[in-house]
């Protein structure tokens, strides 16, 4: 099969979802990301890598933190940076997409970083481009937010080095999230052999067990002797909906407290990929407690997306 | 060809940084031989001499080339570079390309007071004005070939050459 993200003799050439990349690429991604955590603690937090590269990040869905993060680690790159906030508000999508992304081409641009309220928007532009320029997914609708799922990845091997013998449980809004989905594939691909999905029945997605995970409706249930617990991010707009009674009701069900943490293992560590809603889906109390990583994750991820865009930078398709 | 014996080597090595270890000397090996050699020097030193390594991944001149290596292992520096005498250990000097990279790394750590270059083996071709301070021995070795340092089940060092493809 072709997989578009893969140059022709396998090695990444754009990153669109976690989904069909092989473990090897994985751990290279990783492992990378290790060697680049020890930059950032430097005098100088820079590399000459990406010296004379372009990034252009195209934010056709405002992220403050995701496109702050992409800038900082393509800046200790050494690239040069350019943002765009494209409104999503514009008629005709299709072709306003393709005519940012040309204008950027005419720039010279080398790489885009590219998120987008729809599915498969960056798959859409990487399928456009020319060979020498390579694509980052930084969040494609509902899909895939891939760089989230590598660094949420990199946090847990970082806290418990033997992915094998993991149980790790994702708690809260499956059916809107793309971090979790690219979690899954992550985790899976690694070997971690138990991963648990709480959430309630509204917020899953159809045939979620087809991904190879348990699902629980209990929470507390579900959280009896994990070692991680990856919190996600519930959107204040679902709350409007039909899909939920309150966030108060939300919160006694599916809020992590510190007596429903306290029914996993002792030394747990909880994620959450930000930004949080204290009191929704997290309670203070855990987030700023002692087995929170929240703000490791946030240093990691830079580590992690130099990393990809690195790696990306150095395999032209010839 | 006749190689020469690297344990026998790291001796001479090790004798001629001898006089040059002053306070705040430290060793720092570029991965990976050279972090070998760093590691044993430092025993043979006297063991309290700090010790880093440096891996020159993201400082290569060929990058957009080659693109990154498979294997980048983390740098570890973890003694104050800025006002520190460096002695930059590898084990075979080429064209120099290397070193270059292993300098602006070692810099963007902090500046240090000096910095004087190690090698197991020089074996000519540079190709840009980078000199060792301390050298175990010349060796002529043709362009193409490649001369290797490797560590056996015992940490005992030895040269292979890899013939011309």
């Amino acid at each position: 099969m072709n997989n578009p993200q893969l140059t022709k003799d396998g090695k990444l050439k754009h990153l669109l979802s976690i989904e069909g990349l092989p473990r090897a690429i994985l751990n290279q991604i990783l492992d990378t990301a290790e060697s680049f955590a020890g930059v950032s603690e430097r005098e100088v937090k820079k590399v000459p890598l990406l010296r004379g590269k372009t990034v252009c990040n195209i934010f056709f869905e405002n992220s403050t933190r995701t496109r702050t993060t992409f800038e900082i680690a393509a800046k200790r790159l050494s690239a040069d940076v350019v943002s765009l906030n494209v409104g999503t508000s514009s008629q005709s999508k299709g072709e306003t997409i393709l005519d940012t992304v040309d204008n950027l081409i005419a720039m010279h641009a080398d790489m885009f970083v590219v998120r987008h309220s729809q599915s498969g928007a960056a798959h859409f532009i990487a399928r456009h481009v020319p060979p020498h320029i390579h694509v980052i997914n930084a969040g494609d609708g509902r899909h895939s937010h891939p760089t989230q799922g590598l660094l949420d990845v990199f946090t847990i091997r970082r806290y418990k080095p033997d992915m094998h013998n993991l149980r790790v449980a994702i708690v809260g809004d499956l059916l809107h999230s793309r971090v979790a989905r690219s979690e899954i594939h992550a985790l899976t691909t690694l070997g971690v052999p138990e991963i648990r999905i709480i959430a309630p029945k509204t917020l899953l997605p159809q045939e979620v067990e087809r991904l190879g995970v348990h699902v629980y409706h209990d929470m507390r249930e579900g959280l009896k002797d994990v070692d991680v617990i990856m919190m996600l991010r519930l959107q204040n707009e679902r709350m409007s909906g039909a899909l939920l009674p309150s966030a108060q009701e939300y919160f006694k069900c599916y809020g992590l407290t510190q007596d429903k943490l306290a029914l996993a293992n002792p030394d747990a560590i909880v994620l959450h990929p930000g930004p949080m809603n204290r009191g929704v889906e997290i309670d203070s109390s855990v987030a700023d407690g002692s087995q929170s990583v929240i703000l490791p994750q946030v240093t990691y991820g830079i580590a992690v997306r130099m990393a990809v865009m690195s790696i990306l930078a150095g395999n032209p398709d010839q | 060809m006749q190689l020469p014996d690297a344990e026998q080597l790291l001796e001479t090595l090790a004798e001629q940084i001898h006089p040059l270890l002053r306070e705040n000397t430290a060793l720092v090996g570029i991965h990976s031989g050279g972090a070998w050699l760093a590691e044993r020097l430092q025993a043979m030193l006297g063991g309290d001499i700090p010790l880093g390594t440096l891996d020159i991944s993201f400082y290569r001149d060929d990058f957009s080339r080659i693109g990154l290596h498979s294997q980048v292992k983390p740098s570890s520096i973890n003694f104050e570079v800025e006002g520190a005498h460096v002695v930059l250990v590898d084990d075979v000097l080429y064209t120099g390309r290397t070193i270059r990279g292993a300098l602006n790394e070692l810099f963007d750590y902090g500046r240090p007071a000096s910095v004087t270059l190690a090698v197991l083996v020089d074996r000519g071709g540079r190709e840009i004005p980078v000199e060792a301070q301390v050298v175990g021995a010349k060796l002529d070795i043709k362009p193409g070939e490649s001369l290797e340092l490797a560590r056996d089940v015992t940490g005992k060092f030895h040269f292979i050459l890899h013939e011309a493809a």
